[in-house]
């Protein structure tokens, strides 16, 4: 092992086999193996003497190669069933290093072009828009409770008593509720309840809104005090409103 | 309305607008100019603006014009405004890439490619407005499949997603069967 520590930090076990690669002055094509596993185990040692942490697929790249290396020892297709006659064992992982190259040159590529504010600048904007539109006032919390509570008196009261596992998921209501806004642009808060039929569908719909509200996804107005309140899609409602429903998957799925 | 009129309020609604704008949104603003006009207009201010001594340029970026510094100045203009650094990292980077160019695309799909896990960053990513998801796959667990956003375009001064440039080929190896772009893990890594 060379004396002359490099401390690069490798974006992964494909990086540090490009650099190796490329420091041996050997074609991604013909790798030599023998030489490019036992440089690698070396460098995992230095990092690991550095107590850098060393990731686990950078442990997972040292097996296939050692795997690759034991394959290449063997007589070509002699044991091996037909599929694999012929077949180079290096194929797969050439196949990864050139994809991976790629998308490295690319990314340098992209980070050689004028980028915003490193470059080019634009006039700093400000947040106009987020004064509501047309005259609307924003609605209070608590009259956005009074609506939600003339919504649930709406109710059918006389139904029976009803024992079913709706699973309606505040999630759901979220993205239907973003469905609505993209096709229509804004809904009476009134007509969000439309179709609802139960108490807890009420109180899930209503929740997904407060959600969207939460996330700046859609904002709520209302034209005068008691009016009907609008929902409406907000500037950055499509951004806001993805990362929103991928939060709550996440909870989901951590089961929170 | 007459021509210099049209041209001075084109360059008074770029210099206010937000982000750039479409040929179509000037027409709407501008009411009866015909659309052809204020292309031929927003042209002659472009190449008013690249003329020496000017330091604000009108790029066409993400599928409409917007008045941008000159790369020229930025030194300049980045100590005026206080230097934030803004640097963007390798990982960073060629994540983005690789959601550019294989849109859309799942997380597993991603790392597949990188070799690496990157959760973090799709995280920084997707609150950075630079990706967004755009769908999800119908495959088992049903994950996510991510796209550019018009910040993505905005960013790196791209007027669309066709202007990035073609991806090198991969050539002179013999290849194993690949189903649709979509790279199979490596199976001995799996064992």
């Amino acid at each position: 092992m060379s004396t002359h520590v490099q401390l690069e930090i490798f974006e992964g076990p494909l990086d540090l086999l490009l650099h190796l690669i490329k420091k041996n002055e050997v074609s991604i094509t013909d790798i030599p193996i023998a030489t490019i596993t036992e440089q690698y185990l070396a460098t995992l040692e230095l990092m690991e003497t550095l107590s850098l942490d060393v990731a686990g697929e950078f442990l997972v790249m040292a097996a296939t190669l050692i795997h690759i290396k034991s394959r290449m020892l063997l007589p070509a297709g002699s044991d091996e069933p037909d599929e694999d006659e012929g077949t180079d064992p290096r194929d797969e992982l050439v196949r990864r290093l050139l994809e991976y190259q790629r998308f490295k040159e690319a990314a340098e590529q992209l980070e050689r072009r004028e980028m915003l504010t490193r470059d080019v600048f634009v006039r700093s904007v400000t947040p106009a828009e987020e004064a509501g539109p047309r005259g609307f006032r924003e609605v209070s919390v608590f009259e956005l409770l009074g609506a939600l509570k003339r919504v649930i008196d709406r109710l059918p009261k006389d139904s029976v008593h009803e024992v079913t596992l709706d699973k309606i998921t505040v999630r759901e209501k979220m993205t239907l509720l973003l469905d609505r806004l993209r096709s229509l642009g804004n809904i009476l808060f009134d007509a969000l309840f439309n179709d609802v039929r139960s108490r807890m569908e009420v109180v899930v719909t209503f929740l997904a809104m407060l959600e969207l509200v939460k996330v700046r996804a859609i904002r709520i107005y209302q034209e005068e005090m008691a009016g009907p309140i609008m929902i409406e899609a907000a500037a950055g409602m499509e951004e806001a409103a993805e990362n929103a429903v991928i939060d709550e998957t996440e909870e989901e799925q951590h089961g929170t | 309305m007459e021509r210099d009129e049209v041209k001075s309020i084109l360059e008074s609604l770029l210099f206010v607008a937000d982000g750039p704008q479409s040929v179509q949104r000037f027409g709407e603003a501008l009411e009866s100019v015909e659309l052809d006009l204020i292309q031929e207009i927003l042209n002659e201010l472009q190449s008013e603006l690249a003329g020496p001594g000017r330091g604000v340029r009108l790029v066409e970026v993400a599928g409409g014009y917007q008045l941008r510094t000159a790369k020229a100045n930025a030194d300049w203009v980045k100590k005026f405004l206080g230097g934030r650094p803004a640097r963007m990292g390798r990982a960073t980077l060629e994540t983005l890439a690789i959601i550019a160019y294989r849109q859309p695309i799942t997380k597993a799909e991603i790392e597949a490619i990188r070799g690496v896990d990157v959760d973090g960053v799709i995280t920084t990513l997707l609150e950075r407005n630079l990706i967004r998801a755009v769908a999800r796959k119908d495959v088992p667990g049903r994950p996510f499949l991510y796209g550019t956003t018009v910040e993505f375009l905005q960013l790196f001064n791209l007027k669309d997603l066709s202007q990035l440039p073609t991806l090198k080929e991969m050539e002179d190896i013999t290849l194993p069967k690949i189903a649709g772009d979509v790279i199979a893990l490596d199976q001995g890594e799996e064992s």
